[in-house]
């Protein structure tokens, strides 16, 4: 039994320094809410974790000509509580407020969210369904990544050694765009995820849909973004036919397993349906 | 003296838990908070398997490891014979308590215990744990109880015979016993129907889930004087079963409560007590234990999941003529299923003259199933009440109104024995009926329910002591744990029979040495077999102070009564006297023949049973299969209610209990027989937010044989639930689910196969 070592360090180049210099496995910490979990149930056992909650960027949130840069850290509480911020982006800040309970939420944030990569993750379909974007710092510098190609499967993430998020970054809105999420758990709340749905879309001046993206949650091994099922948007007003070809796009694009948390027949239909309904819900978003 | 509209000073009124600022403050000590100087930490090695051969136990290198002071297997256990497993009052199966404490030859289950070790840190015990190598035979295992009643299915025990059929068998199999109970000519009574339903239904093994998990400091003197501090439903029965499965004298172990966390019925038999006894005795240290929840989950104490059948017949106009049930519940791994109180609780609802109920027992490759609240009856109610609704649905005829004619009332002949005394089922369904909620519309997918349920009610062995202290005050020492008001229920009635202020009243629940045995808190019994051994102890007081009275009047104690919490005189032909206080007299007793106290001990008899109807309205969601709560209306003769807050919160905690067993409670094994889902995260019990604001209506039908007029209503609550809310789904989207959980997966496949 190695001691684990914890550090503190207030800028990012420093954190990644040290996450890259670790000799053996090195884990960021941000909200713990995940970590802690797994580090007691014994689930791993890192030699060192950096907390990047004392780097500025990392838990802050600024704008600037309608781009909001979301600190990877920042607490989810303080993300429901910036008004303007969920005014803009409401599915976002809905779906990453579904996660855990008000103890939860003062502690957990989209970086952790999206690195954990569980496919179940709340937050991760509507992010990909808005187009988000992560800042990733490494020893090399920095890069740009899409959140859909963060996570690569259960646990596993693109990120090199060394490497870690330092914000998220959402578009500038284009007007008449709503976003939106939906997930289906057996409960009201503290569940995880059977079935996740973010949508986002934009309409033109006549309410016909001129651009879309839907995303799945845990229905695969990560969370999809599924073309199919925007196309099948793109073009129409979102009317029945429009919505059932939605729906089957959702259900085609699904590859669940069978689990305690669901069968594969359940998880699939369900999708189709939280995919019609959370686009009715972007829809309203949209036009108001 | 204030008076109630009962005509009570304090019975029925609402006062201050006793126990309340310590619990919500956090300073109240639960089994986990105890701690002695130099004591060790325990764990215990749990089998991976769910059915397998122990070839060997090589522990040579966790002895090894520094730090570690003891390890113990079920070769340091005494073994019990066959002939020794039953000995004692109300006992256990000794010998299957022990094998389930450590596996013998066997083990039995995933969780079932192979080894403990203490030692100086959790981290050094959990690191010996991995270095014990245990070699197994892994044997096929069965999990179902259908598929363990087949003639080909994997044998748990080679010397378990079925009980209860003749001729005996001559090959050993799961079933362990089968019972029947039965009144009338069934045959005749079904020839008689016009109308029969007849239908198969499930529920799956469930677990309490009680917040606190089983926890034990243990300390053998020396001397072979043990010490045992933890929380249990009866330390009672911590002290004999512990003596029994060691082969140690009761007398030679103390055993002293802590504050429980939950127990439900799971915290009725021992788990870690006798391990941790062992371990210290072994190592001379003090040792202590407490459970992860993966524990709790994988070891301890779920109930019976079951495969049932129902048929009932009745006439056209409504009159129930034969009812007959065929119930199989497992029992996990060793024998107990309480299939027989399903048999008996089940149609006692209702007035049939031919009712035939046949239940068995059977074990499976799980843990040992354990008593929950009102056990064996909720579930037996959820095919029976279902069964109900769907004949009253056949005959046209209201649910409620069904019930109605069909109700057992005083008189009635029970299929088990008995004739009901006075009981209150009836006012329950007229309190169902003229409830606002029983007509409030509904709107589309929403569903209403209705389902009733019944429990006998325990009494039993129950000791106390009442004392007036030096200042008046009064203590009440018993020793049945507080699990649900008790000292809140014991204060009330002392007071009332002193006359005094509550705020003079102290309940305490005393060590195995502060009073003579109590059975185990369980089956509703407290305030009811309690309650009337204070009651006669108080009243014990009163005469002693009467005639301490008297004395210092120099009269005659039947000149003498005690109105209004002080001695008075009888009239004015007894003399003109100023009254004497509980604090005047209490302040002479050293002139008046000393301390004023009474103790009794009784085996008390007569606990009245009960009844409670519920009404439950639910919304589905025909596309996802989720059903919502809407409204939850309980109603229940308490007999009287004690404390109604305390009644309240009971049926409110049944309910939420029950309709998570109704929506989304269920032990998950994989193929492999290991449990997938040991922890809350996906052993959905309900969260507040999944739950409306749960209404109470308490009726009130005295218990003739209690002093007061009490029944024990702990169980009841939990009895009608899952019918309830089957019912209202079926009221909602006209599909009768039958099996349990009624999770979202199996609502939805219900829709779409048509039901
Ligand atoms: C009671 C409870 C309920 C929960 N309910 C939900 C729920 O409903 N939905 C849901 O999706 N999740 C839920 N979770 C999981 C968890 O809260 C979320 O995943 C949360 O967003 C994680 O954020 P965190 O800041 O706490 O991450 P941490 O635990 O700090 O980190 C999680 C993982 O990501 C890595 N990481 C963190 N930040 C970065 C970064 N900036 N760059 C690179 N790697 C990083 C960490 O090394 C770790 O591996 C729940 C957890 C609990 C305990």
């Amino acid at each position: 039994m190695s001691a684990l070592q914890y550090k503190a360090p207030t800028s990012v180049d420093e954190a990644a320094a040290l996450l890259a210099g670790a000799s053996g496995e090195a884990r960021v910490l941000a909200g713990g809410t995940d970590l802690l979990v797994q580090l007691r149930a014994a689930m791993i056992a890192p030699e060192l974790i950096v907390d990047v909650k004392h780097i500025p960027e990392l838990t802050s949130v600024s704008v600037e000509d309608g781009v909001y840069s979301i600190g990877a850290a920042a607490a989810s509480a303080e993300l429901h509580e910036n008004a303007d911020l969920f005014a803009m982006w409401p599915g976002v800040i809905e779906a990453m407020d579904l996660v855990g309970s008000t103890q939860i939420q003062g502690r957990a944030s989209l970086g952790g969210n999206l690195c954990n990569a569980s496919p179940a993750a709340d937050s991760v379909p509507a992010m990909i369904a808005a187009s988000a974007v992560c800042v990733i710092a490494g020893p090399n510098g920095t890069r740009e990544v899409p959140v859909e190609d963060v996570a690569t499967g259960p646990g596993q993430t693109s990120l090199a050694k060394g490497e870690f998020v330092v914000t998220i970054r959402l578009p500038k809105k284009a007007p008449r765009t709503g976003d939106a999420y939906l997930r289906f758990i057996p409960r009201t709340e503290m569940d995880i995820a059977v079935v996740g749905v973010g949508v986002c879309l934009t309409l033109d001046e006549g309410g016909v849909c001129t651009a879309a993206r839907v995303s799945l949650g845990a229905v695969a091994a990560r969370a999809l973004l599924v073309k199919d099922a925007a196309d099948a948007l793109i073009g129409t007003k979102c009317d029945d036919a429009a919505m059932a070809n939605l729906d089957a796009a959702a259900q085609a694009a699904c590859s669940p397993i069978n689990d305690k948390r669901g069968t594969i027949e359940f998880r699939t239909k369900v999708a189709g349906v939280l995919a019609r309904r959370a686009t009715a819900i972007a829809l309203e978003r949209a036009r108001s | 003296m204030s008076g109630n509209a009962n005509g009570y000073k304090w019975i029925g009124t609402r006062t201050i838990r006793p126990d309340g600022v310590d619990k919500v403050t956090g300073r109240a000590a639960f089994g986990a908070d105890f701690a002695l100087p130099g004591m060790l930490v325990g764990k215990i090695l749990r089998s991976p398997h769910a059915h397998a051969r122990i070839l060997s136990i090589d522990s040579s290198k966790a002895e090894a490891l520094p730090g570690v002071k003891a390890i113990v297997t079920s070769a340091d256990f005494p073994e019990i014979p066959p002939s020794e497993a039953i000995k004692g009052s109300s006992p256990p199966n000794y010998r299957h308590l022990s094998q389930n404490l450590m596996a013998r030859e066997k083990v039995l289950y995933d969780g079932h215990a192979v080894a403990a070790v203490a030692a100086t840190s959790a981290a050094v015990a959990s690191e010996a744990l991995s270095l014990i190598s245990v070699e197994y035979e892994v044997l096929p295992h069965v999990t179902d109880v259908l598929e363990a009643m087949k003639p080909d299915a994997p044998v748990l025990h080679d010397d378990l015979f079925t009980g209860g059929v003749e001729p005996k068998p001559d090959k050993p199999s799961n079933v362990a016993k089968r019972v029947e109970f039965a009144i009338g000519d069934i045959d005749a009574g079904f020839a008689d129907a016009d109308v029969v339903v007849e239908r198969d239904y499930s529920t799956e093994g469930i677990h309490q889930g009680y917040i606190e998990t089983h926890a034990v400091v243990a300390n053998m003197g020396e001397d072979g004087q043990a010490t045992i501090w933890c929380s249990s439903q009866g330390h009672f029965m911590v002290r004999q079963y512990t003596a029994g499965l060691l082969n140690m004298n009761i007398g030679d172990i103390k055993v002293t409560p802590a504050e429980i966390g939950g127990g439900f019925g799971g915290k009725t038999t021992v788990y870690l007590e006798p391990v941790a006894l062992l371990l210290s005795r072994k190592s001379g240290h003090a040792i202590k234990m407490v459970m992860t929840r993966d524990e709790v989950f994988r070891a301890t104490g779920p109930t019976s999941g079951s495969a049932m059948t129902i048929k009932i017949g009745a006439k056209k106009d409504g009159k129930i003529t034969a009812a007959e049930a065929d119930l199989k519940f497992f029992a996990g791994a060793f024998p107990g299923a309480p299939v027989h109180l399903g048999c008996m609780c089940g149609f006692t609802p209702y007035d049939i003259e031919n009712v035939k109920a046949v239940g068995f027992d059977v074990v499976t490759n799980r843990p040992k199933a354990i008593s929950y609240r009102a056990p064996g009856a909720p579930i037996a109610a959820f095919a029976i009440e279902s069964a109900i609704d769907e004949l009253a649905g056949k005959l046209n005829i209201e649910p409620l109104a069904l019930r109605e004619m069909n109700a057992a009332r005083e008189g009635t002949r029970t299929a088990y024995g008995p004739t009901l005394g006075v009981v209150g089922f009836e006012e329950t369904l007229e309190a169902a009926k003229t409830h606002p909620h029983f007509s409030e519309p509904l709107g589309p997918d929403q569903g209403r329910g209705i389902a009733s349920g019944y429990w006998f009610n325990v009494g039993g062995e129950s000791s106390a002591s009442v004392s007036v202290n030096e200042d008046g005050s009064v203590t009440v020492t018993s020793g049945a744990p507080d699990i649900g008001g008790s000292r809140a229920s014991l204060c009330i009635m002392a007071a009332e029979v002193f006359g005094i202020d509550i705020g003079e009243v102290r309940a305490v629940i005393g060590d195995t040495n502060a009073t003579a045995f109590n059975r185990h808190t369980g089956g509703s019994r407290v305030t009811f077999a309690l309650g009337m051994v204070v009651v006669n102890a108080a009243e014990d007081c009163i005469v002693q102070l009467r005639t301490a009275a008297a004395k210092i009047w120099d009269i005659d104690v039947e000149a003498v009564v005690w109105e209004e919490g002080e001695a008075r005189p009888a009239g004015d032909n007894a003399g003109k006297f100023e009254p004497l206080s509980l604090g005047d007299l209490a302040a002479k007793t050293p002139m008046t023949g000393g301390p004023i106290s009474s103790e009794k001990s009784s085996n008390v008899q007569g606990p009245g049973p009960a009844f409670g109807t519920h009404i439950c309205d639910v919304e589905v969601d025909r596309e996802t299969g989720h059903v919502k709560i809407l409204r939850y209306t309980a109603i229940q003769d308490a007999g009287r209610a004690i404390h109604p807050g305390y009644v309240e919160g009971q049926m409110q905690g049944g309910v939420a209990q029950g309709i998570g067993w109704a929506l989304n409670e269920e032990y998950i094994y994989g193929d492999d027989g290991r449990l997938q889902n040991p922890g809350f995260l996906d052993y959905r019990i309900p969260v507040a937010s999944d739950l409306p604001m749960i209404d109470t209506v308490i009726v009130e039908v005295p218990n003739p044989t209690h002093p007061y007029g009490v029944r024990g209503v702990g169980e009841i609550p939990i009895i009608p639930p899952m019918a309830a809310v089957a019912n209202a789904i079926e009221d909602a989207v006209g599909m009768r689910l039958t099996d349990l959980p009624m999770s979202p997966p199996k609502v939805l496949e219900a829709l779409e196969n048509g039901g």
